[in-house]
């Protein structure tokens, strides 16, 4: 950092040219030197595949040129910036680059999915069940009930604990309970889901002796223990910002606690915590490996929760995906539309929770 | 209300003492659902730890002679995944904070979030159909030509499910995780420490180097180990893209594979009966443990500092 790492900006100045600006490049050279990296990157792709009669692989002459582009800004910079510069224009690219290359996945994700779900996209899939289909047609009517019922029944059980849970330690927790509480909490966010669905299954196996049980209900059970934490913390965060003057008010009129509570400090923050509870939902209405466990899979609509094997979408996907049929085609595509409907339901929790937030914010004048 | 200003307590109300005991009862519910998972997993995995090691399945010498090839998968794929996503993450976490016009910076935040609401079935189903069959030619190229290491040792995988593809999927999955808690960590670096690097003249990155990362350490360590227990515990992508053995391997690009404990769970539970069921939940028994070490650990590092808790 000191002043000795010089810099090669001795420049004469004979009266006109700016100190300020000497030896810096100017602001449009990075977007020049990356357009040119490309360019020649995509050439000589070009000619490459041309000389070997091969398809052009435009995403690998991208990241060449990506690369081509760090290797000659560093190099560029260093000459005429010093290698300070150089090194700070260096990391700004390779930051940038990071960004793309996670994006990358994501576009390829969702453009396959769209592109290969919405072959079966259709009223087929979402009016049938799999009972007696064996090749074409067929649908996911059971699937979607059965996450529907399961995923219910989880947030019937969840969101009154968790709520109850995070006024505890907002309201009234001091000391060991409250602590152990937050940090169990915190704990339980890193529970894998699978463990959860073999609890579900070792706690009812046991309680019933039955050794091959599986049931809906249980798969709420095991969705509750990936969804109470989650709507613990963020309950919480919501009730902790209720401004303290708001409590003091309510107690000053002789409003008792609970009520302050429950006329005073939830409404306040009801927005929050409904955004918090629609997050939660998207988090586990996705979740496969507990309820393969534990709800099983089956072909027929079930919605009774408390007996039989009951199917769900994302399990619907995956045994799509592994146990297919002869015509190996026709299974993937409805995995791939069972797929691009799950996507769906939680792209539209998501957007739900941020309209929630947004339209029912209470106004602090923050 | 009108006599002595006698020492009076807060009258207490009925519905207060329901109220309170409720909030304290849904409180201790989540503290008893914990042990309860403990102790259940335990009590279903005893018969398993105690029985014949011959009647286990595949006959292994004894429970951790069947095990020690799943911990080490476990260990390898969510450690490799880590690898991957970490510097990405970081590098996604500074530009969001540090460098992206703020204007957009919020919308990047969102983005990368999408990634977390993507259900990991559907990772799955795309490791196993668009990036396996992508990665086959950088596979034949790097024992090709790298052949020498012992990672990357003949013969190759033809399909592409090799542990490196697990790992690069699984990486995918935990970005956001680690980008989402650095992110945050970033941004409360004291604005007038920054500022005091920048008016002695230091760029962006040695400003970064000074100010950012020192104090936001603590808060990325225990991102990665956040992020570290979210790939050890996921399931489908490893049950759908891997083609698993016995074995333990660090060859990378093969067709046989250590599985991991979720994945073996997944792929065996829906046919396992008897001692082998037990077997499983012993195993899931030993998952538990591992991921609340690590878990508690990352969360300690974090409870020393209250305002990195980027959990949400």
């Amino acid at each position: 950092m000191s002043t000795s790492t010089g810099s090669p900006r001795e420049t004469t100045s004979n009266g006109i040219v700016n100190s300020l600006t000497t030896g810096r490049l100017p602001r449009w050279a990075p977007w020049v030197i990356l357009g040119a990296s490309w360019l020649v990157s995509l050439g000589i792709f070009t000619l490459m595949a041309a000389a070997t009669a091969s398809e052009l692989n435009i995403v690998l002459a991208l990241v060449v040129g990506t690369v081509l582009f760090n290797i000659a800004i560093y190099v560029i910079a260093r000459l005429i910036e010093g290698p300070r510069q150089a090194t700070n224009r260096l990391v700004t690219s390779l930051v940038a680059s990071a960004f793309v290359i996670a994006l990358l996945p994501l576009i390829s994700l969702i453009f396959t999915v769209i592109a290969t779900g919405l072959a079966r996209f259709d009223l087929a899939f979402f009016s049938n069940s799999m009972r007696n289909v064996v090749g074409e047609g067929g649908g996911a009517i059971h699937a979607i009930t059965g996450t529907l019922l399961i995923t219910g029944m989880a947030t019937l059980i969840s969101v009154p604990v968790g709520i109850l849970a995070a006024i505890y330690l907002v309201e009234y927790g001091r000391g060991r309970l409250s602590q152990a509480i937050t940090f169990f909490v915190d704990v339980m966010t890193g529970i894998p889901s699978i463990v959860a669905g073999l609890f579900a299954y070792a706690f009812f196996s046991l309680i019933f002796s039955d050794p091959g049980i599986r049931f809906g209900f249980g798969g709420s059970i095991a969705l509750c223990l990936l969804m109470i934490p989650v709507v613990v913390r963020s309950s919480e965060e919501m009730l902790r910002i209720v401004p303290n003057e708001l409590r003091e008010a309510a107690y000053a009129l002789g409003v008792p606690k609970w009520l302050t509570i429950l006329k005073v400090v939830i409404p306040t923050s009801i927005a929050g915590i409904a955004t918090g509870v629609t997050l939660s939902i998207a988090r586990v209405i996705g979740e496969t490996a507990p309820l393969l466990i534990i709800a099983g899979f089956t072909t027929s609509v079930n919605t009774d929760l408390f007996s039989d094997r009951m199917m769900t979408l994302p399990v619907y996907v995956y045994t799509q995906y592994a146990n297919p049929g002869v015509d190996v085609d026709v299974y993937l595509e409805r995995a791939w539309t069972g797929a691009l409907t799950l996507i769906l339901i939680v792209m539209a929790l998501n957007l739900i929770a941020r309209l929630i937030a947004r339209i029912f914010s209470p106004k602090l004048g923050r | 209300m009108t006599t002595a200003p006698a020492v009076r307590k807060a009258k207490v109300r009925p519905a207060d003492r329901i109220f309170a005991a409720s909030t304290i009862i849904a409180g201790s519910l989540i503290l008893a659902a914990l042990a309860a998972v403990a102790l259940f997993l335990l009590a279903e995995s005893i018969p398993a730890l105690i029985a014949d090691p011959a009647e286990l399945p595949g006959s292994p010498e004894s429970f951790w002679a069947y095990a020690g090839p799943l911990i080490f998968g476990t260990i390898w794929a969510a450690a490799l995944a880590l690898i991957f996503a970490l510097p990405i993450s970081l590098g996604i976490a500074l530009f969001i904070s540090h460098y992206a016009p703020r204007r957009i910076a919020q919308v990047l935040g969102y983005v990368i979030d999408l990634l977390a609401a993507v259900p990991s079935v559907v990772f799955g189903l795309w490791g196993i159909k668009v990036l396996a069959p992508a990665l086959v030619p950088l596979y034949t190229w790097l024992v090709d030509n790298l052949g020498f290491l012992p990672f990357f040792t003949q013969p190759v995988s033809g399909t592409g499910r090799t542990i490196l593809t697990v790992a690069i999927v699984l990486a995918v999955m935990i970005l956001p995780i680690i980008t989402a808690i650095s992110r945050e960590v970033f941004l409360q670096t004291p604005v007038l420490h920054e500022e005091a690097a920048l008016a002695l003249g230091a760029t962006r990155w040695e400003m970064i180097q000074m100010a950012v990362l020192p104090f936001g350490r603590p808060g990325v360590i225990s991102a990665a180990m956040l992020g570290l227990g979210r790939a050890l515990g996921e399931t489908m992508v490893v049950a759908m893209v891997l083609s698993p053995a016995i074995v333990i391997t660090f060859v990378l690009t093969g067709s046989t594979n250590s599985n991991t404990i979720a994945g073996n769970i997944a792929l065996s539970f829906p046919e396992a009966f008897g001692i082998s069921v037990n077997t499983l939940i012993a195993t899931g028994l030993v998952l538990f443990v591992i991921t609340l070490v690590i878990n508690s650990i990352a969360r300690y590092i974090v409870s020393r500092r209250k305002a990195f808790s980027g959990a949400n």
